[in-house]
């Protein structure tokens, strides 16, 4: 058994211990960082494969010209006017699901605690389709309406599930409960809705980038660029509020204020996502599991699960449009993808015996 | 056990004052005045449900108290800044579980929140203070490995490395022993005797075997129903009355042959000839 070295030896125990602590830390900060660079690149690569393909196909050469403001009357409208817009709406709505999800997973220390499982997507969605189907409403109005839903459909899984505290699992069972409520508002609301006023809306139901414009990518930005940063400096609270609300109180944290204004962040990025692209199903929900196997680590990797949300969007967006001879909402391709992921993961957790 | 106590760094007095703590309507702690020595090991035992962990939890302010209050260096802790009060006052909860895949210098470095600000960050400070406490535990070799490697004894020492890199003046810690094996007991014991003879730390410990709170303890507190029935040096204060009162079962009281401290022995109704 070491003892403990007093104040007077400290420093040398210091000298000696240090650079293994430095060494392992540096390690993780590497792996990180490489990681991020590799996703970085893969989302460039994806991304000029999407501004490429087309009707109006572009070769590698003319799409670099026209990014840099030497296109033709033509290739500019095709790639500024459509595609970019497109794609820059898939990185930013992929990048807040992400975020969100991978925020909800670590609070609540459970993998099916992502938004778009406990019904927060579909807060969204249900606020979404009741201002355009009952209200009439258009633009940012609805906007406002999604939000509006998510946090409704939020406050209602947190005043259910509270209980002096919160469990992860409780939460996740009220969410699901909540996620089919909103589900059935938006069923009920389309059923009498006019066909042409519910095709409309049923975006709101799979998730599509189809509707992808410059106005709306405008305001997707604005709200990213406030809310990103927010929750990139509440990371360092997230890891705390990771350890469970003992430890996390002993270390000095006021832990019900922090909880609720990182659960605020993470409800309002679903919401800001939702608003653009509709509840795009499974991407917070892979993004952060994935993000993490990737780095190793065990907090709550952002950054790493920001790339990985904006990545699958992109790439589902491309296999959706060009790999079949019909095309496909995002939010079906992605769902194609992370349900088989929900399951493997009900599975594992069933035999596990830990019920998630 | 001699006493070869150094003088804490910095002295702080932690005390509670007619303190009431309650789950819901039902007062666990009622109206409980104690004083914990400064630079001292302090044991609190009690039968289970007698209140001693809610006392701890209510002093490391994880428990909001209905009436009275817990007093650090003669400030209520519920009414100072937080990470202030973390800055002194730690506590190692009972069986805490670890997030997936963390690994040691991950997790004990989280011990070094209330240390950071909003913007500034990790700084060499805390890769020493790291160091340090995984040195104190002696879990360096384990540093880049995951919690969920390890044995409960690894895991229970990695635990009170994060505590420790905390660096406070008094810590709490509540049944830090009771998933162990008896080697594992007496290591984390020791550890925690070697910490507050070499650095003078307050330590507050709720445990359950008598006999090594005795070896241990400079002071104990015995609780019963929320409430003081006796507190001071183990060998004024253990006797066969106390234990029939705090626990309501008979005993000889006996020397350790080791430390001299008092031994407790039960008795039951079978196997007890020679105590008749």
């Amino acid at each position: 058994m070491t003892t403990f070295a007093p104040a007077a030896r400290g420093t040398l125990a210091a000298r000696v211990g240090t650079p293994s602590v430095r060494r392992v830390r540096r390690h993780a900060r590497t792996r990180t960082a490489t990681v991020c660079v590799g996703l970085v690149v893969a989302l460039a690569v994806a991304s000029g494969v999407a501004l490429s393909l087309g009707d109006y196909p572009l070769p590698l050469a003319e799409l670099l010209a026209t990014l840099t403001g030497q296109g033709t009357t033509a290739s500019n409208f095709i790639v500024l006017g459509l595609r970019l817009p497109r794609v820059l709406t898939g990185i930013l709505v992929g990048a807040c699901f992400g975020l969100s999800g991978t925020t909800f997973q670590c609070l609540l220390r459970n993998p099916l605690a992502s938004p778009d499982i406990i019904g927060i997507s579909y807060g969204a969605s249900a606020g979404g389709v009741l201002a355009i189907l009952l209200l009439g409403w258009s633009g940012l109005l609805v906007s406002g309406a999604a939000l509006g839903g998510a946090l409704l459909a939020a406050t209602l899984i947190y005043a259910v599930a509270y209980r002096g505290g919160l469990s992860g699992y409780r939460f996740v069972l009220v969410g699901v409960g909540v996620s089919a409520l909103m589900v059935a508002v938006v069923n009920y609301l389309m059923t009498r809705a006019e066909v042409f006023e519910a095709q409309a809306a049923l975006v709101w139901l799979t998730g599509s980038l189809n509707g992808a414009s410059a106005g709306q990518l405008r305001t997707l930005a604005l709200a990213c660029l406030v809310l990103v940063p927010l929750l990139l400096l509440a990371g360092r609270t997230l890891l705390v509020l990771q350890l469970g609300d003992d430890v996390a109180a002993s270390v000095g944290l006021r832990v019900e204020a922090a909880r609720l204004a990182v659960i605020a962040l993470a409800v309002v990025l679903a919401a800001v996502a939702t608003a653009a692209a509709g509840p795009v199903g499974f991407v917070a929900f892979v993004a952060g599991p994935v993000a993490k196997r990737l780095t190793g680590g065990s907090g709550p990797s952002l950054v790493p699960a920001a790339l990985v949300g904006a990545l699958v969007v992109v790439v589902s967006d491309v296999a959706g449009q060009h790999l079949l001879p019909f095309q496909l909402p995002v939010g079906v391709v992605t769902a194609a993808v992370g349900a088989p992921y929900l399951l493997y993961l009900l599975i594992r957790s069933n035999r596990a015996g830990v019920g998630g | 056990m001699s006493a070869e106590h150094v003088e804490p760094a910095a002295s702080h007095r932690l005390e509670a004052q007619g303190l009431v703590l309650a789950y819901g309507d039902r007062p666990v702690v009622d109206d409980l005045s104690v004083a914990i020595p400064d630079g001292r090991i302090t044991v609190v035992v009690g039968a289970n449900g007698c209140g001693k962990s809610t006392l701890l939890r209510g002093m490391a302010r994880l428990v909001t108290p209905v009436r009275g209050a817990v007093l650090l260096d003669g400030k209520s802790v519920h009414r100072t800044p937080s990470k202030e009060v973390a800055r002194v006052l730690g506590l190692l909860p009972q069986a805490p579980v670890a997030p997936e895949g963390i690994t040691v210098t991950d997790l004990v470095g989280r011990g070094r929140y209330p240390h950071q600000g909003w913007f500034r960050h990790w700084t060499a400070a805390d890769d020493e203070a790291v160091a340090r406490a995984l040195e104190a535990t002696g879990t360096t070799e384990l540093a880049d490995r995951r919690i969920e490697d390890m044995s409960g004894g690894q895991r229970q020492r990695v635990w009170i490395a994060m505590a420790l890199a905390q660096e406070t003046d008094v810590l709490l810690l509540d049944e830090p022993t009771t998933y162990l094996d008896l080697a594992h007991q007496i290591e984390v014991l020791d550890l925690l005797t070697d910490l507050n003879r070499q650095r003078g730390t307050t330590i507050v410990v709720v445990m359950h075997d008598l006999n090594l709170a005795c070896r241990y303890a400079d002071h104990v507190i015995a609780m019963t129903d929320g409430a003081v029935t006796a507190q001071g040096a183990p060998r004024a204060v253990v006797t066969p009355e106390l234990v029939q009162r705090v626990f309501g079962i008979a005993s000889v009281v006996v020397d350790d042959p080791l430390s001299g401290t008092p031994t407790v022995v039960p008795v039951g109704r079978h196997h007890c000839a020679a105590s008749a």
